[in-house]
């Protein structure tokens, strides 16, 4: 079999790159990822099977988990388990890391209050505060259809509307690196096209990457510039997306973009 | 209807004293509790668990065992005796404290740990330093805390155990609603009792009206 090309050819460069992480729950390891690579500007779309990893990868590379062994790096500097290559990292480093890089989990945490306090959050959370900081909440706010609720309080938001506010939330402080739980799992298309149209004017914007976790084949495949697929917790797949659909190297793939993989 | 053994003026008298001696306690053991509370909510430190698990204890006291604790300390020869404050409202007061502090500090760290789990990670995902993690769970926990500090003024209002012990139930200097419901009813003064005991329902309606409120109003 013909070795698979992880990395892409030369063209953007990582923002992220993940080396050799595993990640164990006691005897079990739940996650065996020996290289991947984030690069600027780009959706990867990450698909598995429930129970695969996925989320313990977003959550690693949002520094929530540390990897048992390996390390992530963001933009050359590196992060893993305080015994391993990268060593100790300071709690500056780690919230530098965290105020580039934002996780919105697969259940989103809003805070009481109202919709505009939550999406303002990250801006006060870095003192910037002023016009300049409410007219970027209120953008945020038109783009993802929410302007008219700005006053509501989250408490009495729908799933769908929630999870808009999570999204503003997480795109106004213009991450370098944006890691999405199934964003758009459950709800209806109109909130679908909302969320998807969102991404894409941010990634057109200031170019973060994004990773986008996702059981939705056909959004993989509409945003998704490179695919990659997790099962049992290895990346046995990763390539741009319509190659990893229509020539998949892998035949748990193959049954996979058919949807026949069933655990 | 006239009362006949309680003025008007005695019952007053009685209200207030009720009103001053737990709404002290009260606001003592949230001086003391919420900051407690709070820290263990919040921190994750061995024995923590140890901790937590004495004062659950505790929030079930009993009046009566609060109150021999601090009769001990107080009376005549005990470790604070010569200060002469048995038999005050003073004692009271400390009685009552003993007994609502577990319960305020017990409330706020169970809020404030499920608060915890479910604010934390979202904090510091959007780029919160430890201390705006903190503050922004803490706020999370604001409407339990107004509840918590309600629920530990029910629990003063209503006790007799400790105050009757440590107060005396002396007329015009230490009887309060409960220690008199006690005293009216044993002398078949059933009118009384009962017109105390409609009045403290009626306190105990207006407190939880007022901290739901508080919780609803701006949480
Ligand atoms: N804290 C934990 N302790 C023990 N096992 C865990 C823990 N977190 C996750 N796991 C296990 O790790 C495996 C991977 O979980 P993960 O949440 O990453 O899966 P996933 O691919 O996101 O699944 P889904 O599509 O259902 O969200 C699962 O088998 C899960 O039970
Ligand atoms: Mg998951």
């Amino acid at each position: 079999m013909v070795a698979k090309p992880l990395v892409p050819p030369a063209g953007p460069e990582p923002v992220m790159r993940v080396t050799a992480v595993t990640k164990r729950y006691g005897e079990r390891t739940v996650l065996d990822v020996e290289r991947l690579d984030v690069l600027k500007g780009e959706v990867l779309a990450l698909m598995g099977p429930s129970g695969s990893g996925k989320t313990t990868l977003l959550r690693i590379l949002a520094t929530l988990e540390t990897p048992t062994t390996g390390q992530v790096s963001l933009d050359g500097a590196a992060w893993g388990p305080p015994n391993g290559a990268a060593g100790p990292v300071s709690p500056a480093r780690l919230l530098a890391w965290r105020r580039r890089v934002t996780y919105v989990g697969q259940n989103p945490v809003l805070f009481s209050g109202t919709v505009f306090d939550n999406v303002n959050l990250p801006l006060a959370i870095r003192c910037r505060v002023g016009p300049g900081a409410r007219a970027a909440v209120e953008e945020m706010l038109e783009r993802v259809g929410l302007a008219a609720l700005a006053a509501a309080r989250t408490a009495s938001l729908s799933a769908g509307e929630a999870q808009r506010v999570a999204l503003a939330r997480a795109l106004v402080s213009r991450p370098d690196v944006l890691l999405l739980d199934e964003p758009t799992a459950n709800l209806d298309p109109a909130n679908v096209a909302v969320i998807e149209k969102t991404l894409i004017e941010a990634v057109e914007m200031w170019r973060p990457a994004v990773v986008l976790v996702t059981h939705n084949l056909f959004q993989a495949r509409r945003l998704g510039r490179r695919t990659g697929l997790i099962v049992g917790g290895r990346l046995i797949e990763l390539g741009e997306t319509e190659a990893v659909f229509s020539y998949p190297q892998d035949a748990r793939t193959a049954s996979f973009v058919k949807g026949e993989m069933v655990f | 209807m006239a009362l006949t053994s309680i003025s008007w003026s005695e019952l007053g008298a009685i209200i207030a004293l009720s009103l001053l001696v737990s709404g002290t306690a009260v606001l003592l053991a949230s001086a003391t509790g919420v900051p407690l509370g709070a820290f263990l909510g919040l921190s994750r430190f061995r024995g923590r668990a140890t901790i937590v698990r004495v004062i659950y204890t505790l929030m079930g006291l009993p009046p009566t065992v609060a109150g021999l604790a601090v009769y001990m300390i107080l009376r005549g020869g005990g470790p604070l005796g010569e200060y002469g404050l048995l038999f005050t409202p003073a004692a009271m007061v400390i009685a009552q404290w003993v007994l609502v502090t577990p319960i305020v500090i017990g409330l706020v760290t169970g809020a404030v740990e499920s608060r915890d789990r479910r604010f934390r990670e979202t904090s510091v995902s959007l780029g919160a330093t430890d201390w705006q993690t903190r503050f922004l769970v803490l706020r999370e926990a604001r409407p339990a805390v107004f509840a918590a500090i309600a629920a530990g003024l029910g629990r003063a209002m209503a006790e007799v155990g400790a105050v009757v012990l440590v107060g005396g139930n002396i007329r015009w200097k230490t009887r309060v609603m409960t220690t008199a419901i006690l005293l009216e009813t044993r002398r078949g003064n059933f009118d009384q009792a009962l017109i105390l005991g409609g009045v403290l329902l009626a306190i105990g309606f207006l407190i939880n009206s007022f901290v739901h409120r508080l919780q609803t109003g701006k949480g």
